[in-house]
């Protein structure tokens, strides 16, 4: 019975192609960007993991420079003399000849920790890497320097898998003279299990500072954010496809309600049905998750470098470029697309289920049926609109899952009210009065809505998406650049690390510079988050170009006389700082807060004191950068280089500072950009097939309107129009959701996420190019549906009522 | 003379691509105003296609169509759009109603498209096919009768000079097929339009004034 029972079945999908080309795409397409979004995350995930193993990162306690600089090598002597069992890291960058710089970490493998696997590989070849002959890198990196380029001095690169990406390791000294830093470490690693009675640190090493192994910075958690907001395109991109499943599934079965019925009638099981109907389009689910994993590898190792650039540019991360085959997201995909499927299909076997044997079948029940359900579609909707303005009003603060909580019953709740808004729009429409054709159109258009609906909701959807997602980069561009005028507002950055002779640099500036801006900063953890502490001098050039998010101008004069800090939005937020609280720099340093300064882009906080404190509480701290105002900035700029040894690329002006920045910016918000477009042409083709799958149910409705007297023509142009005026509507809605999305991404998940807040600009002409494009899109989807209904010949519209011919 | 018809042929692509089906076969008739003809035939012998080249609905490959004077068969789709619209009226056996209209508007649409709107003559048709207490109603929640007798409302609100009907009451039982068919000739008689009427039922056939039977695409008296 059972194979009758499946060809019987299978009949459908062979009589309807597009409904299973639909089917099969639809899901192949949201499990692609799912699993597309699922492959760069674990990509960049294994690479943090690598790089946490390989390197010890986050595992041990380190000794830094307080002033923020390099450590003398005979600290290291000192210290291992006095018992303390801590070995040395030396870590820079080289620039191969062609292609973004590589990071060069120096190691000492006989005295490194068990816990650094890195130290490990480097003793299979104890000889050759202590001798500085042999490098290690990942394959990757090794394929890149092979052969050796002229920055590696002659020396070998060996791939060696497990190691982190985009990072070279060497024998301590070799990396030394590699980076020209002979007799100089970065930092001291100090290892878990130490002798007793060791002197204190602060004996041997009062110019070090000891930052716990949680103080670390943690790439898997300061890119979380990143990845989440990744996660939550793919989860957006994935529930646009299944739009498209739901219809077609949907449509499909209720088509197959008379074989249902003849089935049952002619003695199979109910269950059985339902049984192989569940199996048939698990089957379905499994070749199109297949189909979608492999596109989502291919989208994945498309979008891949972007996003290795991106959280190498914000984070200082390094994701391996290339994409590897995992089991894991082969597998994720699958049973995401298996699962999809069954929630997709779920109603729809439900209704059969349910289905009396002698039930009434064909398109205009599923029509009627679908229509019964706007009501608690609105309902639904409705619902969680108000969770959202609940989460929006009451609920904020309360974490990140908290605020995509809230995007989600924002977005799902919009969608949900798109049906019933056209419905109720149209039934307004038709209550004027009009002529016939137009009472009929707008009549009709209503009639659509159920099998249109889904398309409609996916439009909506990525539509809203667009909106939300490019005004919250566009705000964040225009705060942004704000920002940089801001603080970028100095002719001249110079870096002084090159300088021979730092304190006759700092003269100089002094004598030459109109303002002097000595950038100090050392590292710290401030209220239990790692913090960066700045000395600024308070002169007219921050006074008149800083903006405080809160405090007034007085900050400036306490900030100068050491009676307060500033401090960034992110530590503001952590700690629950306001203007006025006292905040804890170091033990015995307590200041009150004076004002709060934004600072995007910048996923630490920041504690700002005037210089003088600054150099008083930090005596080894010596600028290493300083911001030059000057009457003359070229003559300087030639002088510093003509007499101070500074290479070119130590001083940069405003402009190009900027324009790094901005470079930057833009590369972040490329992968979004890119996501935003496809989830955008998902949504097209969501629309282009339901109208398609249509078409042919359309015939029995368009036929006695042609009967009666209108052209094909006329009819192929109404349903142009009612393509566009749809999109134009559901645009409409769209507009005040995506807006919504944009105030909940910059007030709500952007403070959970990176701990500042942006204001948010609006931008109609955007949003109208948007719309226009949208109406664009659902026409262009049109066109083929509406073409074909012109060229059809009139024998197949006459089958709509021909009895014999 | 209201309809003239000379020499007619049609064929449709057979299952072959180079042996059309032959359906008509010039095929001649006339009718006038006010007759009305039955057209019957075994299954397959053109009387619906015939129908459907009179109503502009379909391009014959030769002979003439004469409707009030005006020649059907040189008419572009605009020109017969504007004929159905106007000239014609259409009952099909399987009702074809629009489905998102209800019954009043359904019932005044072709006249409202013709530019003849009487929602006067709406009630009044819909008054004397039964129709006054489902005005409202979609054609989903009507029988098969009352569809019907929306169908022949439809044809006849916009005053056509003639109702073509291809098996009106062959979806119907004996007892509604009986009282339909005797409501669309009072008023057909009524307006003074011509119809003509594709028919299966020798008794439906027997109340019209003539008769003619189609075999194998050629036109033959009826009995």
């Amino acid at each position: 019975m059972t194979p009758a029972i499946l060809s019987a079945l299978a009949a459908h999908w062979r009589r309807n192609p597009l409904q299973f080309l639909t089917l099969v795409l639809g899901l192949a397409f949201a499990t692609a960007l799912w699993s597309g979004v699922q492959a760069i995350n674990a990509e960049a995930r294994q690479s943090y993991d690598r790089a946490a193993a390989s390197l010890g990162e986050g595992q041990f306690d380190l000794l830094l420079a307080r002033d923020g600089g390099w450590i003398n090598a005979a600290r290291f002597v000192a210290l291992r003399r006095a018992g303390w069992l801590v070995t040395p890291l030396v870590e820079g960058q080289i620039t191969p000849d062609a292609g973004a710089p590589l990071r060069l970490l120096g190691i000492e493998p006989l005295t490194a920790p068990a816990g650094m696997a890195a130290a490990g590989v480097a003793r299979t070849d104890l000889a050759g890497f202590l001798a500085g002959r042999v490098l290690l890198a990942d394959p990757e990196t090794a394929r890149r320097l092979t052969p050796p380029p002229a920055v590696l001095q002659g020396r070998q690169v060996r791939a060696e898998a497990g190691l982190a990406p985009g990072t070279v390791l060497a024998d301590i000294g070799a990396a030394q003279r590699l980076l020209g830093r002979e007799g100089q470490v970065s930092r001291l690693l100090i290892l878990p299990d130490q002798p007793q009675n060791q002197p204190a640190l602060d004996q041997i090493a009062p110019d070090l500072l000891r930052q716990g192994a949680e103080a670390a910075p943690d790439p898997a958690r300061l890119t979380g954010s990143f990845h989440l907001n990744l996660t939550a395109f793919g989860a957006l991109s994935f529930i646009v496809g299944l739009f498209i499943v739901h219809g077609a599934v949907g449509l499909a079965m209720e088509q197959r309600r008379p074989l249902v019925r003849t089935l049952r009638a002619l003695g199979a099981p109910l269950r059985l049905l339902v049984g192989l109907m569940l199996a048939e389009l698990l089957a379905i689910a499994l070749l199109a998750g297949g189909l979608g994993v492999l596109l989502g590898y291919v989208v994945a190792a498309a979008l891949l470098p972007d996003v290795a650039a991106t959280i190498r540019g914000l984070y200082g991360a390094s994701v391996s470029g290339t994409l590897e085959l995992r089991a894991v997201w082969w597998l994720s995909g699958l049973g995401m697309a298996l699962a999809g499927t069954a929630l997709a299909a779920s109603g729809a076997l439900w209704r059969i289920a349910r289905m009396p044997p002698l039930a009434s079948a064909g398109g205009r029940a599923w029509a009627v049926a679908s229509a019964r359900r706007t009501l608690g579609m609105a309902g639904a909707g409705l619902g969680l609109l108000a969770l959202a303005a609940g989460i929006a009003a009451f609920g904020q603060g309360g974490g990140l899952w908290l605020g995509f909580t809230l995007l989600a019953a924002l977005l799902l709740g919009g969608v949900l009210i798109l049906p019933p808004f056209l419905a109720l729009a149209l039934t307004l429409a038709q209550r004027r009065r009009m002529g016939p054709v137009a009472e009929w159109f707008l009549a009709d258009t209503r009639q659509q809505l159920p099998g249109l609906g889904l398309a409609l909701m996916a439009l909506m959807l990525a539509m809203a998406a667009n909106v939300g997602v490019a005004t919250m980069v566009s705000s964040f561009r225009l705060t942004f650049t704000g920002f940089l005028d801001q603080r970028l507002s100095a002719a001249l950055y110079v870096n002084a690390e090159p300088a021979g002779d730092l304190r006759a640099l700092e003269a100089f500036l002094e004598a030459e510079a109109r303002e002097l801006l000595p950038i100090l900063v050392t590292e710290a953890s401030v209220a239990g988050w790692p913090a960066q502490i700045y000395g600024v001098r308070g002169g007219p050039t921050y006074r008149q170009n800083w903006h405080f998010l809160a405090g007034g101008a007085e900050a400036w004069d306490t900030l100068v006389a050491g009676r307060a800090v500033i401090v960034n939005e992110q530590l503001a937020r952590r700690a629950d700082l306001a203007p006025g609280d006292a905040l804890t720099v170091l033990p015995g340093l307590v200041l009150p807060v004076a004002a709060v300064v934004g600072d995007y882009g910048n996923p630490v906080g920041q504690v700002i004191l005037g210089e003088d404190l600054f150099r008083a509480t930090f005596p080894e701290a010596a600028p290493r950068r300083f911001a030059v105002q000057a009457d003359d900035p070229d003559t300087l700029r030639r002088a510093l280089l003509r007499d101070h040894g500074l290479p070119t690329a130590a001083i940069t002006d405003q402009a190009e500072q900027k324009a790094l920045a901005l470079a930057i910016f833009e590369r972040t918000f490329a992968v979004t950009g890119a996501l935003n477009v496809l989830t955008l042409a998902v949504a097209g083709f969501a629309m282009l097939m339901s109208l398609l799958t249509l078409a042919a149910l359309r015939l029995p409705q368009l036929a006695p309107v042609w009967a009666l007297g209108l052209t094909q023509r006329h009819l192929a142009g109404l349903e142009l129009l009612r393509a566009g005026l749809l999109a134009a509507m559901t645009a409409l809605l769209a507009l005040p959701l995506g807006l919504g999305l944009a105030w909940a991404l910059l007030s709500v998940v952007n403070v959970e996420a990176f701990g500042w807040r942006l204001p948010m600009f609006l931008f109609p002409a955007d949003y109208a190019r948007l719309g226009l494009a949208a109406m664009v899109a659902a026409g262009l989807a049109a066109l083929w549906p509406a073409w074909r209904l012109a060229r059809r010949p009139p024998a197949e519209l006459l089958k709509v009522f021909a009895n014999e011919r | 003379m209201l309809l003239e018809i000379r020499d007619l042929s049609k064929s449709y692509p057979g299952p072959e691509p180079d042996r059309p089906v032959q359906v008509l076969r010039g095929v001649s008739l006339s009718l006038d105003a006010g007759q009305t003809l039955a057209l019957t035939g075994e299954s397959g012998s053109g009387k619906s296609t015939l129908l459907h080249l009179v109503a502009g609905l379909d391009h014959a490959d030769a002979g003439q169509i004469l409707l009030d004077g005006r020649e059907v068969t040189r008419m572009d789709d605009t020109g017969r759009a504007a004929l159905r619209r106007g000239t014609v009226g259409v009952i099909f056996q399987q009702f074809n109603l629009i489905p998102s209209l209800d019954v009043a508007a359904n019932i005044g649409f072709q006249a409202r498209l013709a530019g003849r709107a009487d929602p006067a003559r709406v009630l009044a048709l819909a008054g004397a096919l039964g129709l006054g207490a489902h005005l409202h109603k979609y054609p989903e929640q009507l029988s098969g009768g009352q569809q019907q007798r929306v169908a022949i409302a439809r044809a006849l609100a916009a005053r056509p000079r003639l109702i073509l009907a291809d098996e009106p009451t062959g979806n119907l039982d004996e007892a509604t097929a009986a009282e339909v068919m005797a409501q669309l000739l009072a008023l057909v008689s009524e307006e003074g339009a011509a119809l003509m009427m594709v028919t299966h039922s020798e008794r439906m056939a027997t109340q019209l004034s003539r008769r003619l039977h189609l075999r194998q695409g050629q036109l033959e008296p009826g009995p």
